[in-house]
């Protein structure tokens, strides 16, 4: 940047733009200090002042609503986009909290930095979906990340937490070496990092982006930053790290990790493709379209063959990153709107069903596969009953939030024309139906060979399994007003 | 009251599943009579529908209920639409007749988690009544959906010795054809929105009759709504779920699942598929009609070597659906009213042969034919019952069988399926052969398998269970005028309505296929 751009983003301050990360930023540095003086193995209050927090954050970010907060030279932008995304990581945040306090006491990590370090992840995702600006877009994506690697590895005695958390790191760095390397390349050729002055550059130089004479800088420049992205929301064939990480991380940071950063991941790759990117869409969503049927396809057939309910899950979460780049690729308006509401209906049923394993896991969490579960349903009814209507909603099944959203997803690809684009969706939600199936059989269709007596329903992650409960089933029968939001928030 | 008639009868039973959750699991007493009383209340609210003579008086919708549902402007907009006319009438009233029966069935049977056995059976009555009501496709898809949530956790749970295998297939079976359709249904949707359809329609079917979708896109559409339904109904080659289904479940989710839920495959064809793309429609027949016939004659063949009576049934299940499908590809009146009627007599007919399985299997716990022999000396009534069911399901003039497959085969042999309809009569021999041949291995002869000896008669509840299901055997058998009569209309609207766009067709191209079906 040179020093009149410095200049301008100085006198560009809007603290408004920034209010929601700012004041959770504070609240974690607040509660950091809590820990400190906080009895050891007594987090139970950082917990609910987290909780406090977001729910502040949240009527904070509200208030952007339909008011849109521009500021540091166009650096951030909050509008009704970045609102919608920011809602969804703070839900996600929030569940993962309710449902994390009697969790960390259950495995032996009663550690108040947990809470601090989720809310700072919560803010680098509100930076991403707010950021216009790829260095922005960057420092939020940092600040998501390296907490994620902690939290990620935060039972540092566990073996299998210590591998996700190194992996993750490793690989992540790797992937943001990438997406720097691309940011430098977009701005070597454009001399900007603002995604409008990409777009303006390319719309006033459109052979750069000719296929048969292309600037192969630029065109790299973007690939690598897609690639960046695509590594985020776990995308094949950049999907490798997924499992390991999921099955090691803490079970609710594994929630969170599918729903909040994912989702901020996505707001960050949808600002970039259609704002910066918008020149070269036609070959993007060529590349887009071959991305999403492979990642679909990839993440249910590996999933089939999975025992372990948090690797199933991790597969899952990435054949519905497939499904929501179905948005990107109509690209059109309901496309766009639709992977926003489907990041929301995909928060609520992934977290309540990781809200029920946090609960069914004994300490060690050995007993979350397939076998573990059997009779669960006759044992536990309440947890039972949600644990099915969660995967009724990842299988697409109407009347859940899932079915919805897919919805949504599809009738844009068809508004577009992808009418196989579509096939290849619904019939990989088929393939979908028999391992989501297979966690009921053994729920529901297997006798009980154990009691199940070491499940205590705790009063958080009960509120969290009923927030998610009313979610897929709100979002699946009364959609109506959160879609019309979700129009209104996409582009 | 009627403003909001089909709403209530739709909900009723839901309301009553979310009561049920509050009941004690241990009093089953309770759990089954509330159950039992809630069925019967929804049968209740429907029957001012079957006294209604607004459906002999014109064809079209009635009891028409409309509300905005989700209306994201341009995006998409659906409405809870909904309205019964003649053709859905009789499968609705057939549905709230027969819950109840299903209900008492489950008395003895059901024993272990009643509690949910019985929430879901109410669930599952919701599921089926909104689709036979649904006049919007995003609404009907729903119900449609709605219906396998139930089903599988009823034959997953309380079904027999391979209940897992069966119930994961049904699902997938069933889950795989309609997302296919789901695709249709939103293409056919932008492509009204194109041809300048109003956004406030919605996915309402009255809309989508009149578009003029072009002939390629038809074929595609067509071929994935009848794919979906094909497997429900079910057709050959698709129909391999059915048995296992039929032989893993439960009395009571036999009795659903053969008197209520097949018939959602053929009333798909008759509300949805053919009329949405009648141009199509002709170019399938002659594969259509050639499954039907091909369903019949192989799983009446099939049934005869069964040696599990329930699967017997469940065959004869295929057959009879055959001859259902080839009367509405007829396309004449005879063949639509024969098709019609025979949904109505397969579900009375099957339902009760299922429950007359399932008291059977109550006292000896085992279905095999060989295992039986006899039983006519000790259980009189329930071999007169048996026996007249038995006619019935062969189709014996004056039984409900006979006027359906009379129908649908004249109307067939009418319309220019003249070989079909020979071919498909075989049906009706083998089907007096299997049923026949079953009914004297399990009933005549002498006692030769000594727990046969104290078997009881039915009780009271079983005699009251089979009652209204004889009444209607020959009511439809011997008068079914009553049911025609409020048909008619519907179907003749349908047809005219199907005819005249296939008449505008006719000209332009595929003048060879269309000879196929009469043009009045």
């Amino acid at each position: 940047m040179d020093a009149n751009l410095v200049q301008e983003a100085i006198q560009n301050v809007n603290l408004q733009a920034i209010m929601p990360s700012l004041v959770l930023c504070g609240f974690g540095m607040v509660l950091l200090l809590v820990s400190v003086f906080s009895e050891r193995g007594k987090t139970t209050h950082i917990a609910w002042l987290s909780i406090i927090a977001l729910i502040i954050t949240g009527f904070i970010s509200l208030n952007a609503w339909n008011n849109p907060q521009a500021g540091f030279a166009d650096s951030v932008l909050l509008d009704n986009f970045a609102t919608f995304f920011s809602i969804i990581c703070i839900l996600a945040a929030g569940l993962t909290i309710l449902m994390s306090d009697a969790y960390l006491k259950r495995e032996g990590y009663p550690i108040g930095e947990y809470y601090p370090l989720i809310l700072f992840t919560t803010a680098g995702a509100m930076w991403m979906a707010s950021g216009t600006d790829l260095m922005t877009i960057f420092l939020g994506l940092e600040v998501l990340s390296v907490s994620l690697y902690v939290l990620a590895g935060f039972f540092r005695g566990q073996t299998k937490s210590n591998e996700a958390g190194l992996k993750y790191f490793f690989l992540g760095a790797f992937s943001t070496g990438f997406l720097l390397y691309g940011v430098a390349l977009l701005y070597g050729v454009t001399g900007t990092t603002k995604l409008a002055g990409i777009a303006a550059y390319v719309r006033s130089n459109p052979d750069i982006v000719n296929l048969n004479d292309p600037n192969m800088m630029f065109i790299a420049g973007g690939l690598l930053l897609l690639t960046g992205f695509l590594f985020k929301i776990a995308a094949a064939p950049f999907h490798m790290w997924t499992p390991d990480v999921y099955q090691g991380a803490p079970t609710p940071i594994t929630a969170f990790m599918s729903a909040g950063p994912k989702a901020a991941a996505f707001a960050a790759l949808m600002r970039i493709t259609i704002v910066g990117l918008e020149g070269m869409h036609a070959d993007l969503t060529a590349l887009l379209w071959v991305l999403a049927v492979l990642t679909m396809t990839v993440g249910n057939f590996i999933a089939l063959s999975q025992k372990d309910l948090k690797r199933m899950l991790a597969y899952s979460s990435i054949s519905h990153a497939g499904y929501a780049l179905v948005g990107l690729v109509a690209w059109n308006e309901v496309g766009f709107s639709g992977i926003l509401f489907y990041m929301l209906v995909y928060t609520f049923m992934n977290m309540g069903a990781f809200a029920v394993l946090v609960l069914v896991g004994k300490q060690g969490e050995e007993n979350l596969t397939l076998e573990g579960l059997t009779g669960m349903g006759f044992k536990k009814p309440f947890l039972g009953i949600a644990l099915c209507i969660f995967l009724f909603s990842l299988m697409g099944l109407p009347p859940t939030a899932g079915f919805t959203g897919k919805f949504y997803i599809f009738a844009a690809a068809i508004k577009s024309g992808y009418v196989w684009l579509a096939v290849l969706g619904v019939l990989n939600s088929a393939v979908s139906l028999y391992y989501y199936l297979r966690v009921m059989v053994f729920m529901y269709f297997k006798d009980p060979q154990e009691d199940f007596s070491w499940v205590s329903i705790n009063a958080p992650a009960a509120i969290s399994i009923i927030i998610s409960l009313a979610g897929v089933l709100l979002l699946g029968i009364l959609p109506g007003p959160v879609m019309e939001m979700a129009k209104l928030a996409g582009f | 009251m009627a403003d909001y008639l089909l709403s209530l009868m739709t909900f009723f039973p839901l309301l009553g599943m979310l009561f049920v959750l509050f009941i004690p699991r241990d009093n089953d007493g309770l759990l089954k009579g509330f159950t039992l009383a809630v069925t019967l209340i929804t049968f209740a609210i429907s029957l001012p529908l079957a006294f209604d003579n607004v459906f002999a008086a014109s064809g079209g919708m009635h009891y028409r209920e409309f509300y905005q549902w989700i209306n994201i402007g341009d995006f998409f907009q659906m409405n809870y639409s909904i309205g019964v006319d003649g053709i859905s009438l009789w499968l609705v009233m057939l549905t709230t007749f027969i819950m109840p029966i299903a209900v008492l069935s489950t008395w003895k049977a059901v024993e272990k988690n009643t509690k949910g056995f019985m929430a879901l059976l109410l669930l599952l009555e919701t599921g089926m009544l909104g689709a036979f009501v649904s006049l919007d496709l995003f609404l009907f898809y729903i119900f449609w959906e709605l219906m396998l949530i139930p089903m599988y956790f009823l034959i997953g749970i309380w079904g027999g010795k391979n209940r897992i295998y069966a119930a994961v297939k049904f699902f997938i079976y069933t889950a795989v054809g309609s997302l296919l359709m789901l695709v249709a249904i939103m293409f056919v949707y932008y492509y009204a929105v194109q041809a300048g359809m109003p956004a406030e329609n919605g996915f309402g079917i009255h809309e989508f009759y009149k578009l003029d979708i072009p002939y390629n896109a038809q074929y595609w559409l067509f071929l994935a709504f009848g794919f979906s339904f094909a497997i429900k109904v079910p057709m050959f080659p698709l129909h391999t779920w059915l048995p296992d289904a039929h032989t893993e479940a439960p009395t009571a989710g036999s009795v659903i699942l053969a008197a209520v839920l097949l018939k959602m495959g053929t009333y798909g064809y008759v509300r949805f598929a053919m009329p949405l793309f009648p141009e199509a429609l002709p170019t399938f027949i002659p594969l259509l009609a050639t499954l039907s016939v091909i369903g019949i004659v192989y799983a009446s063949l099939v049934a005869m070597m069964q040696e599990d009576v329930k699967r017997l049934v469940a065959y004869s299940s295929v057959a009879h659906l055959g001859f259902v499908m080839l009367g509405i590809f007829a396309m004449n009146m005879q063949g639509l009213a024969g098709g019609m009627i025979q949904m109505i007599s397969h579900g009375i007919t099957t339902g009760a042969l299922f429950l007359i399985v399932g008291f059977l299997y109550e006292r000896r716990h085992t279905r095999l034919i060989s295992e039986f022999g006899g039983l006519a000396h000790k259980m009189p009534i329930f071999a007169a019952i048996f026996l007249i069911i038995t006619f019935s399901s062969i189709g014996l003039p004056g039984t409900n069988g006979f006027v359906g497959e009379f129908l649908a085969l004249m109307g067939a042999f009418e319309a220019g399926l003249r070989w079909y309809a020979v071919v498909a009569t075989t049906g009706v021999i083998f089907a007096a052969v299997y049923m026949l041949w079953m009914y004297q291995r399990v009933m005549f002869g002498k006692i030769t398998n000594p727990a046969n000896e104290n078997l009881k008669d039915l009780s009271a509840r079983e005699i009251v269970i089979m009652l209204p299901l004889l009444l209607f055997v020959f009511w439809i058998g011997v008068y079914p005028n009553t049911f025609f009569e409020k048909m008619n209309p519907a179907m003749e609207q349908l047809l005219g309505q199907m005819q005249s766009k296939q008449v505008a067709m006719v000209d332009v191209q595929q003048p060879t296929i269309a000879k196929l079906i009469e043009i009045k």
